[in-house]
């Protein structure tokens, strides 16, 4: 990875000449990293307090003391051990890529489409399309609900994937992501012969790689840690996705916090895996679209 | 009128068939569903009820499904309005009113369920159940609130036993607070923080103990702002601003500070006692209430109730039935006891002499003998209510005859709204 | 085909723009237009949920509009958005920046910044909630003690929970923006940069002159959403608030907690559903408004 950070960086140390104003960039440089760094440690220090919490007793979670003093590892062998807990995992892992897969797709199709094709009533598709975006899931639950049950997608799959198979989010994110590719580019493939799908898929997609790379992740994200439609949507347990299923460490009223913290770091595993396979593309992309520009 | 008629068909309809069955030669298994929310021990306590009832009907399964809490009640709402869901349900007492009124639960046939025979073998609470003539829901188990108080800290602080009236109370917790050098709390005598059970505790509890009623006319009139009104919750007050044995929402939470063993009394539910059980080292004891000025006694019971929805009909209702007649049996009271840790809903099954004398579950069963259940329209927003208010007192300083009139009349708009249907 | 062969090119824009767009409006009418459409008629209606719906006009609107908790509450919504979208966008502008000509470790130190917006919301919040505690046990103000400062309320004050609750929302989305923000970065065509190296123009004028003009679009598409979520707040503030939601006194209640509790504390869906018409029409004037002004002259 690092050969390509190389390879995408402008060579800016070209500009100057002479050692004095090498070291002293070089001590800028350092700077940057060194607050960049520690930035970083302290963006996860809540973090690190919620692990140390999973690996406390129940007794010591209200010491707020960030090394246990006694640490365990029972609160995570209690929630593996629960058999239905792999079903769970499996059941988030499924829904979360097959909805990223498509969300990625259409929001693609669609934020293109907006972009580049010029036709009357764009705007308001536009807006219209956004809109979706302006109202709480808490609303349309319901509906959603009544709609599932008359087409019999209760506790299935499908059910709980539906709403989100395209995201207004993703659509105008592509929409602003591939206003920065030249129009050239697409009628020179249009000149070469290609047909519209074929612009885009070949010739567009490629340089919003990075764009795309970084939308898989948040679709991705937002499915997996999505909770109430697939609460409401779900009636068996063996459907129940992670959250779902995790969410039942608390009861009327008390809540197993180490619990709590133990699944929720058992649960960002899988996305922080998600990000940093799909991190390096927005690297990757960038080389394609310095390489054509 | 036209349901019950087509009840009636649909059971002899069901009869026929039954006899039909019957004459061949297999009994044909009804198979009823259940809902309640998910927690483990209720679960399991569930599933050896179901498997009790199951051998004693071979002819019925019950099938039980849960959800997580968090969103038990608007599962349970989408859902059987839609025809989803469940024959019998378990539902929070507050929440019967709405599902009466929907027409989402049907009565308790009076014939398995003489409304005489409820009132004389339930503790009285249980009588929020009744509208009009007959019973629409019952509950398996009660709760009770009763005082935690810290072992280790009453050895430290000299203290023989746990307060037994409101002015001991406040002895008891001046020698229980720590304060550090800066004159930061670090362990309270006494937790307050409205947004647990202290509301209830107030409403129930210290208004009817400094000679109020809290509610008039069905708790539909809100009945507190006045002396007696402004007495309980002056001494409520009083606890943080004048005897300084407490702080308003000290560690977050009530029960984390107890837990955490930063609080040497604590008021709570015998919903609790699952989760202290679970801190070690924690030694802590339970008290009855501590008894008001001249005497009075009085607890706050709350508890979630089985109903049958209308759902169920022909002989999925007659399973329903008996289903409902097994949750209510003394047995299986005693295995939700054992098992949950909620008390039993009738005396019978209640007050035997190991129960009373339990040192865990003998203080909140003798306070379900004097309990009441407040009715709600909604908890919440009639909890909020009184958060409010102590937080008008304590964060903008005013004055607590205002704060209770402003308190009173928020929460009468609440129940007003409610009832004008 | 012949008919195709026979339309301009324009024509042929719109036939194509409408088989790519054919699907997914379909889509958006049946799974999300509906359901808004939905929202829109319960407005004017009654609705406990379990009954029937009654229609009852306008009652639902005037209730709400003469309630005095939901005018703070619209005060509220409007801090989280101007307090918010500022601070986070400059701040993950910075960081974005920074990032993106660093090369030690730069894989590892992005992934510190965008962990946050993947971990739970829910144990988030606990964590927050303790931090902020009074001393003994907050680390905030554990922190201010040992510098002799005396310590702030921040949770249990009407004035500086809603700051507090909006760090911790503004903490968890700015791995969100420093990503998308690199993507951006990233999508300038090198050659701007080779050209202005050439021309030996300095670091600022980079800045200013080459990269922000050029990461307009992802300046709109950021502006808009992270108001959009500003405007939407709700998991921080609910679970950071959790035992008294939107408290001390509403100091922290923003509009979707209102709509929240009114539908599943209160199952008054009719009434949630006037203030979601409400926020709806916000948040739209708010979207225009700004993508308005960010137009591309």
């Amino acid at each position: 990875m690092a050969s390509q950070d190389i390879a995408v960086k402008p060579s800016t140390d070209a500009l100057f000449s002479g050692s004095s104003r090498n070291s002293r960039r070089n001590m800028g440089q350092f700077i940057r990293w060194a607050l960049l760094f520690g930035g970083g440690i302290l963006m996860i220090m809540p973090i690190v307090f919620m692990v140390s919490t999973s690996l406390k007793f129940p007794f010591e979670v209200y010491n707020l003391n960030l090394i246990p003093e006694e640490p365990t590892i029972e609160n995570y062998t209690y929630v593996l051990e629960d058999g239905r807990f792999y079903r769970w995992f499996v059941n988030s892992l499924v829904i979360s890529i097959i909805t990223t897969a498509s969300a990625v797709f259409f929001d693609a199709l669609v934020g293109y489409a907006l972009c580049k094709f010029k036709f009357p009533g764009r705007y308001l598709v536009f807006i219209a399309i956004l809109s979706t975006l302006m109202i709480p899931t808490e609303m349309l639950v319901i509906p959603w609900y009544l709609m599932s049950k008359s087409f019999g997608w209760l506790d299935t799959y499908w059910g709980i994937m539906f709403p989100g198979v395209m995201t207004a989010f993703g659509t105008f994110l592509m929409k602003q992501f591939f206003e920065t590719v030249p129009d050239d580019f697409l009628e020179a493939a249009r000149i070469d012969g290609l047909n519209e799908f074929q612009i885009w898929w070949q010739v567009a997609m490629p340089l919003v790689r990075p764009a795309l790379a970084a939308l898989a992740i948040f679709v991705f994200l937002g499915n997996w840690t999505a909770f109430i439609w697939p609460l409401i949507v779900t009636n068996s347990v063996e459907m129940y996705t992670l959250p779902v299923g995790l969410s039942s460490f608390g009861d009327e009223v008390d809540v197993a916090w180490e619990l709590i913290m133990t699944g929720a770091a058992i649960s960002t595993l899988p996305t922080l895996v998600v990000f940093l396979i799909f991190q390096r593309f927005i690297i990757r992309g960038v080389v394609m679209a310095g390489l054509k520009g | 009128m036209k349901r019950n008629r087509l009840r009636t068909f649909m059971l002899g309809a069901a009869t026929a068939a039954m006899t039909m069955a019957a004459g061949t030669g297999g009994a044909s298994a009804v198979e009823i569903e259940y809902w309640q929310y998910f927690f483990e021990a209720r679960v399991d306590a569930m599933d050896k009820l179901i498997e009790n009832f199951e051998a004693a009907n071979p002819d019925i399964t019950v099938k039980m499904t849960h959800f997580p809490y968090d969103s038990y009640r608007t599962k349970v709402a989408a859902a059987i309005p839609a025809g989803q869901g469940p024959d019998v349900v378990q539902l929070f007492y507050g929440w019967l009113n709405d599902y009466v009124e929907a027409e989402l639960i049907q009565p308790l046939p009076a014939d398995t369920f003489p409304p005489e025979k409820i009132e004389e073998e339930f503790f009285p609470m249980v009588k929020a159940m009744r509208m009009g003539d007959s019973y629409w829901a019952l509950p398996t188990a009660v709760r009770s609130l009763a005082l935690f108080y810290n072992e280790r800290m009453f050895e430290e602080a000299g203290i023989e036993n746990p307060p037994a009236n409101l002015d001991e109370l406040v002895e008891t917790a001046k020698k229980l607070t720590k304060k550090d050098g800066a004159g930061n709390l670090t362990a309270v005598g006494l937790t307050t923080g409205m947004t647990a059970q202290d509301h209830h505790w107030i409403r129930e509890v210290l208004i009817r103990q400094f000679g109020g009623e809290p509610y008039l006319d069905d708790y539909k009139t809100v009945n507190y702002n006045n002396e007696a009104g402004l007495k309980a919750f002056g001494f409520y007050n009083d606890l943080q601003a004048k005897h300084g044995v407490t702080k308003a929402a000290f560690m977050d939470e009530p029960q984390a500070a107890f837990k955490a063993g930063r609080a040497g009394m604590h008021i709570d539910g015998s919903f609790r006692i699952g989760a202290l059980e679970s801190v070690r080292g924690l030694k802590w004891g339970v008290a009855e209430l501590p008894a008001g000025p001249d005497g009075t006694k009085s607890n706050y019971s709350s508890y979630w109730v089985n109903a049958i929805t209308s759902k169920a009909e022909g002989e999925k209702f007659d399973a329903a039935v008996k289903f409902m007649e097994y949750l209510t049996s003394d047995e299986a009271m005693q295995i939700w006891l054992e098992t949950v840790g909620e008390l039993p809903a009738k005396p019978s099954a209640a007050m035997t002499d190991e129960n009373v004398n339990h040192p865990v579950y003998g203080p909140f069963i003798k306070g379900l003998e004097y309990a009441k259940t407040t009715v709600f329209a909604n908890e919440s927003a009639q909890r909020q209510a009184m958060v409010d208010m102590m937080q008008r007192i304590e964060l903008q300083g005013q004055a607590l005859e205002e704060s209770v009139a402003q308190a009173a009349e928020e929460e009468q708009k609440i129940l007003d709204e409610y009832y004008k249907k | 085909m012949r008919f195709y062969n026979n339309l301009t090119i324009s024509q042929k824009q719109i036939v194509w723009a409408w088989i790519f767009l054919a699907l997914p409006v379909l889509f958006y009418v049946v799974i999300r237009f509906y359901p808004t459409a939905n929202a829109f008629v319960l407005s004017f209606q009654e609705w406990n949920l379990l009954g029937d719906r009654k229609y009852v006009g306008l009652e639902n609107y005037a209730k709400l509009f003469s309630d005095p908790v939901f005018w703070k509450v619209f005060k509220n919504t409007f801090m989280y958005l101007i307090l918010g979208t500022p601070v986070s966008l400059v701040l993950s502008f910075i960081i974005a920046y920074h990032l993106d000509k660093v090369r030690f470790m730069h894989g590892t130190i992005r992934a510190l910044y965008f962990l946050p917006f993947m971990t739970s919301a829910v144990a988030m919040a606990w964590v927050w909630r303790w931090f902020y505690q009074p001393v003994p046990i907050g680390v905030f103000n554990n922190f201010l003690a040992s510098f002799g400062i005396s310590q702030i309320e921040f949770l249990s004050s009407t004035t500086n929970a809603l700051p507090s609750v909006l760090a911790c929302a503004v903490w968890a989305g700015l791995g969100f923006q420093v990503i998308i923000f690199m993507a951006g970065l990233r999508a300038i065509p090198q050659s701007y940069y080779e050209a202005a190296r050439i021309d030996g123009v300095s670091t600022w004028t980079v800045l200013t002159e080459i990269t922000i003009p050029l990461l307009k679009p992802t300046i709109v598409f950021l502006v808009v959403f992270s108001s959009i979520g500003f405007l939407r707040i709700f998991d921080q503030v609910f679970n950071m608030t959790t035992n008294n939601p939107g408290g001390p006194l509403n100091s922290t209640k923003p509009l979707v907690l209102l709509i929240y509790d009114t539908a599943f504390n209160g199952f008054n869906m009719g009434y949630a559903a006037a203030q979601t018409v409400v926020l709806f029409t916000i948040l739209l004037v708010v979207s225009l408004i700004q993508l308005r002004l960010l137009k591309d002259s």
